[in-house]
């Protein structure tokens, strides 16, 4: 376990709360489950056996560690700091949703129990759910909304080859939000036989902070990396937020360190001035959604708002809870990023480095190059390329007006 | 263990200390208690699918023998709920109604009964836009008697307790069949109004409830309840259904059957006294049969 001492950032408390943020805001029927899983994640939280076999199967199954990669004709091209990109792209799966489900999948084994649901926007998520349902022989049923099974049709075709269940979501606006809605009624209905794998640092207690730790190994690497390779920490670091998993495992192991800034991305979809975007840290207020108290984009009467991006990953109304705590601390900046903006980051990227991100991590180099070029050749950025573009193929062809 | 996050909720401001008398909610199960008779609460959305509905969909609930009425307040992500009440979220938010339509539909309710009893059921994000303490005030001015936030467990509702409690309302929390007996005896003691039991495990209207397990769990926990009436809800459609639960609580709650005859263009295609004629009837009924028991 990190060492974990200094206030604001020795969160959660018991109560699953980051300051004002986070709890446990469920129907009393999801409490029991809720507490069993915190009391289970806190005995394997310190039980170096558990931990030891975790990291075995995250070199072993998933590839890690991932590369630190200098991206030199990316920062040419900004003109500015060096650019460093963390490859989670070149995780098993593509993503790097998968430390997630491998860490959760031995948590539901553990338990007992013989079957996992999970919620999925770009599926990402819901990719990664599958593949540790099938290896480890559990059932699996993925939602996902209606809209969002348009947009990622290769990774619905994926989750069915590994045997997974891909239920529709028609409720609502269809996208990740009712996803989730669904996965929550399925789990509170089979709460007995299965477990849910909540696929970002949102959700009730302890989901915020389980998702953090098993993430966190992203951050850790990069540290390490990045004293290898430089010397010295990163002066900066870069990651898109949706609900924030990927952004939080790679910034967390960095709270402590005051010489380094952190900077999460939201999805601005087509402006903030126009109201369709899905950034509630920069236009959202604090609210109650999906099981904790954090930012939500919602309307004066407290509903909840339906949310635009080009990324179905970003496309969520609500956020992790801890990156709501950072927002108000001041440890952690959070700034948005167009629709335009990130397709142009993709096509930028497959140009000068020959990767082809996907549009969630666009976010995050589109804000970065931009901010490479405000910032001395001197200073070090880390940007988390938190999955790769594949899946993103056909809608980027779209676009441009082509039909694959 | 009797430490830990209900320590956060002052217990000792049970009962609505500040207010004069006993509550139109407390008054109304008590007779019903005297007088051995099951108490029927039935379930209906605010505003579903237009606001001039609601009023007088309430009074013939009230007139088919229902006891509480309990009004749903719409919400775009009601993660409790089944398809049945989804559905009547989204018809009543496809018309626009708020938290402070609610209110003003109660407010008309009451200007025409002072006796019925009537309960808000919604999600907390609501509430908090509105502001719990205006809420809270706006609510009781409006002749509100209890309130049931679905996800709202006790640990988190310190302020709104304080708050409710201050004014005479009611903090109905729930309390499921995973909920151990230890914590059962920790809700008890934050609750006021009623306990209402969650008859299964999923979401409203789901399936039937299964009367015998019910019975047992009730039971067992019945000592710790400090004599709180406890009333069964989820998947309680009709009168048998009702008639099988019945003996086991002080009452039922009816929601999703009710909510159906709201859907399906019923309204748009008959007049709303059509409506309420149905709604009357399936009350009668279920009443009925709560009065076999």
């Amino acid at each position: 376990m990190r060492k974990r001492n200094r206030d604001p950032y020795d969160a959660p408390n018991a109560q699953g709360r980051f300051g004002d943020y986070g709890g446990r805001f469920v129907a009393e029927t999801l409490t029991h489950a809720l507490d069993e899983l915190a009391q289970l994640y806190a005995e394997v939280a310190e039980d170096a056996q558990f931990q030891t076999a975790f990291a075995k199967q995250l070199e072993d199954y998933v590839g890690r560690p991932t590369p630190l990669y200098p991206a030199r004709r990316l920062a040419a091209h900004a003109g500015g700091a060096r650019i460093y990109l963390k490859r989670e792209d070149l995780n098993h799966t593509g993503a790097h949703k998968i430390n997630n489900t491998v860490g959760q999948a031995m948590l539901a084994e553990r338990m007992g129990k013989t079957r996992v649901i999970a919620e999925t926007g770009a599926g990402q998520h819901g990719v990664a759910t599958a593949t540790v349902a099938a290896r480890l022989g559990l059932d699996c049923a993925v939602y996902m909304g209606e809209e969002d099974i348009a947009r990622q049709s290769p990774n619905v075709y994926r989750m069915k080859l590994l045997g997974a269940e891909v239920v529709p979501v028609r409720s609502g606006s269809r996208t990740l939000k009712d996803a989730m809605n669904e996965a929550m009624r399925d789990w509170v209905t089979n709460v007995d036989h299965t477990h849910y794998i909540i696929g970002s640092v949102a959700g009730p207690h302890p989901y915020p902070l389980l998702v953090r730790d098993f993430q966190a190994v992203i951050g850790t690497e990069t540290k390490a990396q990045c004293l290898a390779a430089e010397g010295r920490l990163p002066d900066l670091l870069v990651a898109c937020v949706g609900g924030g998993s990927n952004a939080m495992g790679l910034f967390h192991p960095f709270a402590d360190d005051d010489g380094v800034d952190i900077v999460g991305v939201e999805a601005g979809g087509d402006g903030l001035a126009t109201g369709r975007h899905a950034a509630p840290l920069s236009a959202g207020t604090p609210g109650v959604l999906h099981g904790s108290r954090t930012y939500v984009m919602a309307d004066d009467d407290g509903q909840i708002l339906e949310t635009h991006s080009v990324s179905a990953g970003l496309d969520y109304p609500g956020v992790g809870p801890e990156h709501a705590h950072w927002k108000d601390t001041g440890r952690a900046k959070y700034v948005t990023v167009t629709d335009a903006e990130a397709l142009a980051a993709f096509r930028l990227l497959n140009r000068t480095e020959g990767i082809l991100p996907a549009l969630e991590s666009s976010h995050a180099l589109a804000w970065a190059v931009a901010e490479a070029a405000r910032r001395p050749a001197t200073d070090v950025m880390v940007v988390n390329l938190s999955g790769r573009g594949d899946k993103d193929v056909q809608t980027v062809a779209g676009i441009d007006g082509i039909g694959l | 263990m009797r430490s830990g996050v209900f320590d956060e909720v002052d217990v000792s401001a049970r009962g609505g200390g500040h207010v004069v008398g006993v509550s139109r909610l407390d008054a109304c199960l008590q007779a019903l208690r005297a007088r051995g008779r099951k108490a029927l609460s039935a379930f209906i959305t605010a505003g579903d699918p237009q606001l001039s509905v609601t009023v007088p969909a309430m009074r013939a609930l009230v007139r088919g023998g229902a006891d509480i009425v309990e009004l749903g307040v719409p919400f775009s992500d009601p993660e409790a709920d089944g398809p049945a009440i989804q559905a009547a979220s989204e018809r009543a938010l496809a018309g626009g109604v708020t938290l402070a339509d609610t209110l003003t539909l109660v407010t008309r309710f009451r200007a025409e009964d002072e006796r019925t009893p009537v309960v808000l059921m919604g999600y907390l994000n609501v509430f908090l836009r509105y502001g719990v303490g205006r809420f809270c005030a706006a609510a009781a001015q409006a002749g509100v008697d209890g309130v049931i936030i679905v996800n709202m467990p006790p640990e988190e509702a310190a302020e709104f307790r304080v708050e409710l409690l201050a004014r005479g309302l009611a903090l109905i929390l729930l309390v499921a069949p995973t909920t151990t007996p230890l914590r059962a005896e920790r809700i008890a003691e934050c609750a006021s109004g009623f306990l209402y039991y969650v008859s299964y495990k999923g979401v409203t209207g789901a399936r039937r409830p299964d009367a015998a397990a019910i019975g047992e769990r009730l039971a067992a926990l019945r000592p710790r309840l400090g004599g709180l009436p406890v009333l069964v809800g989820f998947g309680i459609r009709d009168a048998a259904s009702a008639a099988a639960v019945a003996p086991h609580a002080d009452g039922v709650v009816v929601g999703s059957a009710l909510v159906e005859t709201f859907s399906g263009g019923a309204v748009e295609n008959g007049a709303v006294e059509n409506i309420a004629a149905r709604l009357e009837a399936q009350v009668r009924a279920i009443r009925a049969g709560l009065d076999g028991v």
